[in-house]
């Protein structure tokens, strides 16, 4: 069964690729790397006007023009920072899906740290307190103490009587 | 102060709810132009009537205009056209039209049938000022200043409560700077 599962998935993984290669067939590289480095970039930068899908998936004219000037500035040699900056130059930090570390992206990328840090610091003051409870709590007094072995054993009598039933 | 703690979920909720809430009503699709404050590009195109002609980017120096970026293939285009014409009539606003990613015949057909509320018009069939803009659809006015600046975009149709209430007070900033 699991691995009938794994087949599944190995087989999905590998149909997925055919998908997203049909944008880069269009154009010609000079080698498979440059193409990999294409897809990653089109992969990164966000559509504006069909704003949930990134310009290799989307269909919009606008992404056209967008996977073209990628294109353009690679064969140019421009780095992958050089075209990425073109084109927020124009179009906005809207489209990039990392967006840089600034005072207004700084809760974007680190919500998911702050939210760590606060529950071990809630699950660290849960145990403190609890731990410090234990300490505090007077051992049993010598009386107690005789009175609890005697339950023990089967043989109390300052309590109420067992249950007999 | 154990008892204070037990309402911090309540807390947590309503400051979500009122961040949540703020969101609602916005919309997405409307970006902010990476342009503002920066000089409108350098571009060549050729004019929509004169093929003959080219305009680059002193066509903005020395007054204040709006670029209304169009095409004949765009519903809300047509929809905001007679507003255009409006504004350029009443409020003479100097308007420039980027005719976009269109045919030349449909748009010289377009402007007989519905008016010219363009001062200039130009065409762009391949968008290549219109990227360089940031456009990623039409219609899209730009307000620009004496200087070339770009001070605003509005994405989607214009009509009068948009002139009043966003684009005017605009455009009377930049003439009182300009």
């Amino acid at each position: 069964m699991v691995r009938k599962l794994r087949l599944l998935l190995l087989v999905l993984l590998v149909g997925a690729v055919p998908a997203w290669a049909d944008v880069a067939d269009v154009y010609d590289f000079d080698s498979r790397a440059q193409e990999v480095r294409f897809q990653n970039l089109l992969a990164e930068l966000r559509c504006p006007k069909c704003q949930n899908q990134n310009i290799a998936d989307s269909h919009a004219p606008i992404s056209q023009d967008m996977r073209d000037e990628v294109y353009r500035m690679m064969k140019a040699g421009a780095s992958d920072e050089e075209i990425v900056d073109a084109l927020v130059a124009r179009f906005g930090e809207f489209v990039r899906y990392k967006p840089k570390l600034d005072s207004r992206t700084f809760l974007l990328w680190f919500t998911p740290a702050i939210a760590v840090f606060g529950g071990l610091l809630v699950v660290a003051g849960v145990v403190i307190r609890s731990r410090r409870r234990d300490r505090s709590e007077p051992p049993l007094s010598p009386e107690e103490r005789a009175r609890a072995e005697r339950i023990l054993a089967g043989a109390d009598s300052g309590g109420p009587a067992p249950r007999e039933d | 102060m154990k008892r204070l703690l037990l309402f911090l979920p309540l807390l947590v909720a309503a400051i979500l709810g009122v961040v949540l809430f703020a969101g609602i009503g916005r919309d997405p699709t409307r970006l902010e132009s990476a342009l503002i404050g920066k000089p409108v590009p350098e571009f060549k195109l050729e004019d929509l009537h004169d093929p003959g002609r080219q305009w680059d980017r002193s066509l903005f120096l020395g007054q204040v205009s709006l670029l209304n970026v169009w095409g004949t293939w765009c519903p809300s285009c047509r929809d905001e056209h007679p507003d255009l014409m409006r504004l350029a009539r009443e409020h003479g606003v100097r308007i420039i039209g980027m005719n976009y990613k269109d045919q030349r015949v449909d748009a010289l057909d377009w402007l007989r049938r519905l008016g010219d509320p363009y001062q200039v018009s130009l065409y762009d069939p391949k968008g290549t000022l219109g990227f360089d803009l940031g456009v990623y659809g039409a219609p899209e006015t730009f307000v620009i200043d004496a200087n070339g600046i770009v001070r605003y975009r509005h994405v989607g149709e214009i009509n009068e409560k948009v002139w009043q209430d966003i684009l005017r007070p605009v455009v009377e900033q930049a003439r009182g700077n300009g």
